[in-house]
């Protein structure tokens, strides 16, 4: 291999990918063949490094220069200052506090400081694309280890042993699943074990960016899992909506048969083990494990009832092993660094690390990975950056849409799967949404309920008509038209639907609901009994108002205002006809002299 | 058998493995509530109304499909699970267009009936409803999405039974509904019109097309002869509609009720089930000595034609050409009762009742119209006759027993048992072996062809020289499963073929009287049904062979002169073409 001197690595996530980091690499590609530098230098297109808000990102190694929302123009630049004359360009290198400190490594920043990587190990540090990369890094040497050194027993104890749970949402333990497929009995031997990578929770993208960044991990733990439950297929369901995903995904399962490491006598062993991508159309529920094997099946993704269980009567009527993205790319580092490492980190009951898609209300919208115990707060204000423009934290929501909303009183609740149930949400997949004191909880409730009821797959009652009912009744709440009674009657569904549904979906859609009734009741309260939204966001319970004291009759509201419900003399201060206003706030946003507001 | 023992209510249990909760829980007398459930049909635990709480279970199960462990503690009756089936009952209401008054379900309905036991008293979530389309443009069934709960029993019979599979869920969440294909009517999608979806349907989102106002009106026209034939499965299922026990004949009070109801004269369609067996044993005789197309299929069932017509059209030149009973009945009546009366048959009306919605659709076949005049006018079903029998308020079972009209009301055993599977092939075998041994043979009975399996085959040996090789099926999957034998070369050596669109033949017909899912968990509905025909055939009628009815013989001297004869061929026989599976 020839002697690089310097590394670029680029990040090659969605994200990334969207706000034009492709183009990067071509540009800095053509500098350095400019300057003919090229064989001296290294480009490599990573996966996700987590801080999406700052993207495209850039970093520069041997230093660790962290470069941020780097554009094409900038290129010849960066490239003539820091690769030639060998001089960090300090107006692209991200600034954390603001404060004109250039910090020169990404360790340094703070966003990074309290994560620990074992999921995400790999990602935004090799080349997705190229098997060498992940084999650099120790890659398939877990497999390796279990095909030559153990067996499946040992390896589901080792599991067991590790404390992993369900990355998915349920947080069952892993090595338990493996356990019951393992004992399984199939009559023609054919077993299976399959990949969830239907991330549906909106503003989620963990599962995307294992895939994007390092999709040879989730290959090698689904081999492993295939050798300890005895199953010699997998499929791995991943929605249409993830291309880059899929296209990596598939790079990485040709080159892994091309190297022997799927297929037949693996590691020259008489362990067999093929892998199929199958995808899905988007649907949420299809996340719930049975309708995920309906669809895989070719069927409506509908769930089935429970039981069987998968590990029993699965995939195509076969005992099977489903687990998510994130559980899988644990299991390598399991497998080679032991259960008692891995059992080190986390609380209790939660070993290991999460992942969080952390986006709402914070300045550092990303992808984070932490030690299970940490706290909400460490999240939100150390890693997260806190509340842009200085606005109070109000809550955040864990769990994705069927999570709950956690109130600024609970900040200080270490993260994991018990802690969150006993507060009234759940871990999920790891989506976290923060909102702050702009945010009204009610309509929250409201956009949460919207979506999993427009995302219910309409076989069971409760889901199909429980959620719509609840929605009916936010929606009258939102718009002015709540009635006595109405939180009550929320909560009597929602516990009806909650005790009923066929599948976790339903189950857990009202959540947010209740969530917010328990720490916000009296913002539903000020909705139903006092007509008014305290956050100022349910537009038919504001009234938007001009300061006749401070307004100089300029005009410009009137002329913004698409409604024509403004009028005036010029140089008086104009009125607003109520009747008319559709509550748009283009006035507000018009006014030079802050005189008009929302009440 | 493994056995399992765990506890109901606290009380112990013991069932063999794989019982669910739903069936452990009625052996001993506890009830559990399902909507969506029917029995080995469709046991999907969707509806969720047979919840029921198990010790350490995170959420409610449903019972239909869960089935006993060792050792679990379910609780059938606990304030946790009254609340969750009242409050998911509500809920399904909500969305449900209430008007049971005037709903042809109204006191045979599952969800109303379930109202009442579960004393629902007002629905607190009003709302908005997502059914609103009533697709009436089948000749045979209404589908009224305003009624519609989604409980796909309808999808799972019409799939998995039926194999014809044209409903399905559509949709996502509170808008999803249970369509046809691309939301097209059931007329455009390759429907055989078999109206199975109906009598498994819980509530009235499913009905036959009523033509019972047509009735009245042409009964009401003095210009016109109206004349009622019926079908031998209508006795059997119509006093259920009177609160007689399942499998009761009612023939006689059925006869004098129609007479009540101002039809001219009273037939029955077992004059041309007698008709059909001379005309289709004598077409099959000459097919098996003519080496003629073997084997050769039946064509009585409306349902079976269109699926073979849409499905098989390759095989249709296996097809009998004679026309079904109810056509045969009609088709002589518009000629030879109309001539011997000396009335134009465009001023009879001919009334058929059957069990069956597709005949609604056969009547209209251009095919089997005589000089562009229908055999048959109007179509009702046996439940149609049953309302038009409640609405002249006649009290059905203070009836005197009464007969048919002679002659066209005249039938043998042989055309009665056409109303089971194998009834036909029985009845053609009886007249065969006669004709054929020329004598009057008295073991008639031909058990093999008996019985609600789906597929049966039997070798009769007809004469010391001739073997026959029988098939018999009903209910679309099972009939599939012949035509894909056939498809494979395997029936080569099969002489002839029996095929009933509805599972059990027409007993269990679309148009028959309509039977609680509940009451299909403990009786077999086609079996119970069938027996009513076997008792008539064994016991009442006087003649149990087709060819020795004195009407056959009459109307073949008198005016047909023999089977499969020019006149015959006119009016008994027609042809069949490729239905497209798609409009």
């Amino acid at each position: 291999m020839a002697y690089k001197r310097s590394q670029i690595l680029i990040c090659g996530g969605t994200g990334c990918t969207s706000s034009g980091s492709m183009v990067l690499v071509k540009e800095l590609k053509k500098e350095l063949v400019k300057h003919d530098i090229l064989d001296e230098v290294e480009v490599v297109a990573t996966g996700c490094f987590g801080l999406c808000e700052l993207g495209p990102v850039v970093i520069v190694y041997p230093e660790g220069t962290f470069y941020s929302r780097v554009e094409a123009a900038d290129i010849p630049e960066l490239v003539e200052e820091h690769l030639v004359k060998g001089r960090p360009l300090d107006r692209l290198i991200y600034t954390e506090k603001g404060d004109g400190h250039h910090p020169l490594s990404i360790n340094e920043l703070g966003f990074f400081k309290k994560q620990k990587r074992i999921a995400l190990a790999n990602c935004g540090v090799i080349d997705p694309e190229n098997i060498d990369e992940y084999i650099g890094f120790d890659g398939y040497m877990a497999l390796e280890k279990v095909l030559l050194t153990m067996t499946p027993v040992d390896v589901i104890n080792e599991v067991k042993a590790s404390g992993l749970r369900g990355r998915g949402g349920g947080g069952f333990p892993t090595g338990l699943k493996w356990q019951f497929a393992h004992d399984a009995v199939s009559e023609d031997g054919i077993k299976y074990v399959a990949c969830n990578a239907d991330e549906g929770d909106p503003g989620a993208f963990m599962d995307r960016s294992v895939l994007e960044g390092d999709p040879h991990a989730l290959i090698e733990a689904m081999a492993i899992a295939g050798f300890a439950v005895g199953a010699a297929k997998g499929y791995v369901y991943v929605r249409a909506e993830y291309p880059i995903a899929v296209n990596r995904l598939q790079i990485a399962i040709d080159q892994a048969k091309e190297y022997g490491l799927l297929g037949e006598n693996i590691f020259d062993t008489d362990f067999a083990f093929d892998l199929e991508i199958r995808l899905g159309a988007g649907a949420f529920v299809c996340g719930e494990e049975t309708a995920l094997m309906n669809s895989i099946e070719g069927k409506r993704g509908e769930p089935r009832p429970r039981p069987p269980f998968p590990a029993n009567k699965g995939l195509f009527g076969k005992p099977t092993v489903l687990n998510n993205v994130e559980t899988y790319a644990n299991i390598p580092a399991i497998i080679l660094k032991g259960a008692e490492w891995f059992a080190s980190v986390g609380t209790e009951k939660s070993k290991g690390t999460k992942v969080f898609a952390l986006g709402g209300k914070i300045n550092n919208t990303g992808l984070l990975e932490i030690p299970m115990g940490t706290t909400l707060r460490e999240i939100v204000f150390e890693i997260g950056g806190g509340i842009p423009n200085g606005k109070a934290f109000k809550a955040a929501q864990t769990g994705g849409p069927s999570g709950g909303c956690i109130p600024a009183s609970l900040l200080d609740t270490a993260i994991d799967y018990d802690n969150l149930i006993a507060i009234g949400s759940m871990m999920g997949s790891g989506g976290l949404i923060v909102m702050d004191e702009d945010n009204c909880m009610v309509d929250v409730a409201r956009f949460f309920l919207d979506f999993t009821q427009d995302e219910s797959c309409g076989k069971c009652p409760p889901c199909r008509i429980g959620t719509k009912r609840m929605l009916e009744i936010l929606e009258r709440i939102c718009d002015g038209k709540g009635i006595e009674g109405d939180i009550e009657r929320l909560q009597e569904l929602a516990v009806g639907i909650k005790a009923s549904a066929l599948c976790g979906l339903g189950q857990t859609a009202p959540n947010p609901v209740l969530s917010t009734i328990h720490y916000f009741r009296d913002e539903y309260e000020a909705h139903i009994n006092d007509k008014k939204c305290p956050a100022g966001v349910c537009k038919h319970l504001l009234d938007f108002k001009i300061d006749e004291n401070t307004c100089k009759g300029c005009g410009i509201c009137a002329k913004k205002c698409p409604a024509d419900a403004i009028t005036g003399e010029k140089k008086k201060p104009y009125t607003i006809d109520t009747a008319k206003c559709i509550k748009c706030g283009a006035c507000i946003e018009a006014c030079p002299f802050g005189s008009i507001s929302k009440a | 058998m493994k056995e399992i023992t765990f506890k109901i209510n606290g009380q112990e249990l013991t069932v063999p493995e794989g019982t669910t909760i739903l069936e452990a829980a009625r052996t001993c007398n506890i009830d559990i509530p399902t909507l969506c459930y029917l029995k080995d049909v469709n046991e999907i635990g969707a509806c969720r109304m047979c919840l029921v709480e198990i010790a350490g279970a995170r959420a409610l199960q449903a019972a239909c499909v869960y089935p006993v462990a060792n050792g679990i503690e379910v609780l059938t009756n606990s304030p946790k699970v009254r609340e969750a089936r009242r409050v998911n009952l509500e809920l399904i209401l909500s969305n449900h267009n209430r008007e049971c008054t005037t709903c042809v379900r109204s006191e045979n309905c599952e969800l109303q009936s379930l109202a009442t036991d579960l004393g629902v008293a007002e629905i607190p979530f009003e709302g908005e409803k997502s059914g609103k389309l009533v697709d009436d443009k089948s000749d045979s069934i209404v589908r009224d999405e305003s009624k519609c709960i989604l409980c796909k029993r309808c999808v799972s019979v019409c799939t998995n039974v039926q194999n014809v599979a044209v409903l399905a869920s559509v949709g996502r969440g509170f808008t999803s509904q249970v369509q046809p294909v691309f939301g097209k009517s059931l007329a455009d999608v390759g429907c055989i019109r078999c109206g199975q979806c109906i009598v498994n349907c819980p509530v009235g989102a499913l009905k036959e097309k009523s033509d019972i106002q047509r009735v009245w009106d042409a009964i009401a026209d003095p210009t016109k002869t109206v004349i009622v034939e019926t079908a031998p499965a209508v006795r059997a299922s119509l006093g259920e509609e009177f609160g007689y026990p399942m499998g009761t004949p009612v023939t006689d009070q059925m006869a004098a009720a129609l007479r009540r109801l101002g039809f001219d004269k009273v037939f029955d369609t077992g004059f041309g089930a007698d008709v059909t067996i001379m005309e289709e044993g004598t077409e099959l005789l000459g097919r098996v000595t003519n080496g003629g197309v073997l084997p050769m299929i039946t064509s009585c069932s409306p349902g079976w034609i269109s699926y073979i017509e849409t499905y098989y059209p390759e095989f249709l030149p296996h097809l009998s050409s004679c026309k079904s009973p109810q056509q045969i009945t009609g088709a002589l009546l518009k000629s030879h009762y109309a001539e011997t009366n000396g009335i134009d048959p465009k001023d009879m009306v001919v009334v058929s009742v059957m069990p069956c919605t597709a005949k609604k659709y056969e009547l209209k076949r251009e095919e089997l119209k005589v000089d562009g005049i229908p055999d048959v006018d109007i179509s009702i079903t046996t439940r149609e006759l049953a309302r038009m029998i409640k609405e002249a308020r006649i009290i059905f079972d203070k009836l005197p027993k009464e007969d048919f009209d002679d002659y066209y009301g005249e039938y043998t055993g042989a055309a009665v048992i056409f109303g089971a599977t194998g009834g036909v092939m029985e009845a053609a075998v009886r007249t065969l072996a006669d004709i054929l041994n020329k004598k009057d043979i008295q073991e008639i009975d031909y058990e093999m062809v008996r019985g609600v399996q789906g597929i049966k085959t039997a070798t009769v040996d007809v004469t010391p020289d001739l073997a026959v090789k029988l098939v018999v099926a009903s209910g679309g999957s099972n009939i599939d499963k012949v035509m894909k034998q056939l498809q494979a070369g395997e029936l080569a050596d099969t002489h002839f073929i029996e095929l009933m669109g509805c599972p059990g033949g027409c007993v269990n017909g679309g148009g028959q009287s309509i039977v609680p899912a509940k009451e299909k968990m403990d009786v077999d509905i086609r079996a119970e049904r069938a027996k009513a025909l076997y008792v008539s055939d064994a016991k009442i009628t006087k003649y149990r062979k087709s060819h020795q009815s004195p009407a056959v013989i009459r109307i073949y001297e008198e005016y047909l002169g023999e089977p499969n004869g020019h006149k015959s061929h006119h009016l008994l026989h027609t042809t069949y073409s490729q239905k497209p599976k798609l409009v």
